[in-house]
């Protein structure tokens, strides 16, 4: 439990956000061409790091806007909150 | 068993005040290299051991535990036991831990207080109701006990159950399996902690493992914090740690670590004999033998390794609780807890190989691991002693993403544990 401080509207309970998992997955250019493993890696595999981790969040309860976080998952602190097209701070 | 528990073995203690019990296991130093090593000293992994040792004479093997034996999500679970599950697969690998749970006290000399009192799962919309219908009939054609209860009888199983038509989600029915039940989560720890360790294994307590080491496609064994042990076979089962164990050595793993929170009550008398479970309303309840209720909530729906949560999923799940028993109103909550666990997209299991010799997984385990414990140990040990996986297994490999051939206990059966 703790406060995401949304770049649209500030600072609200988590309880307002959805997670959308880890950032910068980027979709295939191609689908047609992809093979069944880089489907699999695509769709399911993830790092699911304990610690600094770069992720995606919907203001579910809010605005409705995605954007993307840097939350260290051991301790849930916030280091960045950016937007869908800014660049990821560098850590 | 050097030293078998018995109401001899009880008596003849009582004469020296009980300070003479010998250790239930060994506390010893790393040896140099092993057949096998298992990472992670809870149930499942404890239980792996114990049948590497006694099914598969695999007796050069360690146990490494970063904490203390049942000391994770073994020490944090709500103790449910059932089978009840929709799918073959899965109804296979669950029935398969409940015929051993029936014998397990025995066969380990030592009292895991498995206590069938039966689980039932309440239908509170007309979707559940189907939903529930079904998963009994494909129970029953998979050889498991299951009923359908209607309102009444609901009603006259657990009398506690508030079944007026008025409340939110009103109870429409239920699912009875009478074989399912709980056990004592720590004497299941220990009691497979003895066993292995009487067998030979060594439980190495204390010792993280800090990295994989790896030569081209197989291993050749595990730095850990009491420095570097050799091995050609390592199994893995560090249920919601399990991806970082895979970050060391640079494989993906298709989970996701969740806190799943449960929370116990003050001490009172008996008042539910059975164990409860609702999964529209998400909230489960028993009462342990010490007098308190035990109650589980759902997940956190993000990443996190804080063995915490968020108050709002225990607020949610005490609402839905206090709906269905409004007796327990005035209940105080002594104590709160979050486990890590690692969700699979299809919520089940994964009891695999890997791509790299001799590194073997059992995770995904997700809400519902305790339930499995001895089935899946079982099952683990037959697959790292082969080097194949057993019949009931082979469903739960990890290829199955790639496949695409998932064996989805989310929506059918699954949700609540």
């Amino acid at each position: 439990m703790f406060l995401i401080n949304c770049p649209y509207c500030g600072e609200r309970d988590q309880s307002e956000f959805s997670s959308g998992g880890e950032a910068h997955i980027v979709r295939p250019k191609q689908p047609t061409k992809l093979s069944d493993d880089q489907w699999a890696e695509y769709l399911f595999m993830r790092k699911n790091i304990k610690g600094v981790q770069f992720e995606r969040w919907n203001h579910a309860h809010g605005c409705r806007k995605w954007f993307n976080m840097v939350r260290d998952t051991s301790n849930d602190k916030i280091h960045a909150v950016y937007k869908m097209a800014e660049k990821p701070p560098v850590k | 068993m050097k030293n078998k528990y018995s109401i001899f073995s009880l008596i003849k203690n009582a004469f020296s005040y009980h300070e003479n019990w010998q250790r239930a296991w060994r506390d010893p130093e790393p040896k140099k290299e092993y057949d096998a090593i298992i990472v992670g000293g809870g149930g499942h992994g404890l239980a792996t051991a114990f049948y590497l040792a006694k099914k598969h004479n695999m007796t050069n093997i360690a146990v490494v535990e970063k904490g203390w034996i049942g000391g994770g999500n073994t020490g944090r679970n709500t103790t449910i036991i059932r089978s009840n599950y929709l799918w073959d697969a899965s109804a296979g690998l669950y029935d398969h831990a409940l015929k051993i749970w029936e014998g397990l006290s025995q066969e380990l000399n030592y009292n895991i207080m498995f206590s069938q009192r039966g689980v039932m799962n309440l239908a509170h919309n007309l979707q559940d109701v189907r939903d529930l219908k079904r998963r009994t009939h494909a129970n029953r054609l998979n050889g498991i006990d299951a009923v359908w209860l209607n309102t009444k009888e609901v009603k006259s199983f657990c009398p506690i159950i508030n079944t007026s038509p008025g409340i939110r989600y009103p109870v429409l029915g239920g699912t009875l399996q009478r074989r399912a039940g709980t056990a004592r989560h720590d004497a299941v720890a220990w009691g497979y902690a003895r066993g292995a360790d009487s067998m030979g294994v060594d439980i190495i307590q204390n010792c993280e493992v800090k990295g994989i080491k790896r030569n081209g496609d197989s291993v050749e064994g595990i730095e850990t914090t009491k420095g570097f042990i050799k091995t050609k076979k390592i199994g893995v089962v560090a249920a919601g740690h399990s991806s970082v164990i895979a970050n060391m050595i640079d494989i993906k793993l298709p989970l996701e670590s969740k806190p799943l929170q449960a929370l116990v009550s003050e001490p009172v008398k008996p008042i539910i004999d059975t164990v409860v479970m609702s999964n529209a309303v998400h909230a489960y309840i028993s009462q342990s033998d010490k007098g308190e209720l035990v109650i589980g909530a759902g997940t956190d729906a993000y990443i996190s390794y804080t063995q915490r949560g968020s108050h709002d999923v225990i607020e949610g799940t005490l609402k839905a609780i206090l709906e269905l028993y409004p007796i327990f109103s005035r209940m105080k909550m002594l104590r709160q807890w979050g486990g890590i666990v690692d969700i699979c997209p299809d919520a089940s299991p994964i009891i695999s190989k890997t791509h790299i010799k001799g590194l073997y997984f059992n995770c995904g385990w997700g809400t519902g691991g305790f339930k499995a414990t001895p089935g899946s140990g079982d099952l683990f040990a037959h697959t790292i002693a082969n080097d194949e996986p057993h019949k009931l297994n082979a469903a739960f490999n990890i290829n199955r993403f790639v496949s695409g051939d998932l064996v989805d206990e989310h929506g059918a059966a699954a949700v609540a544990h």
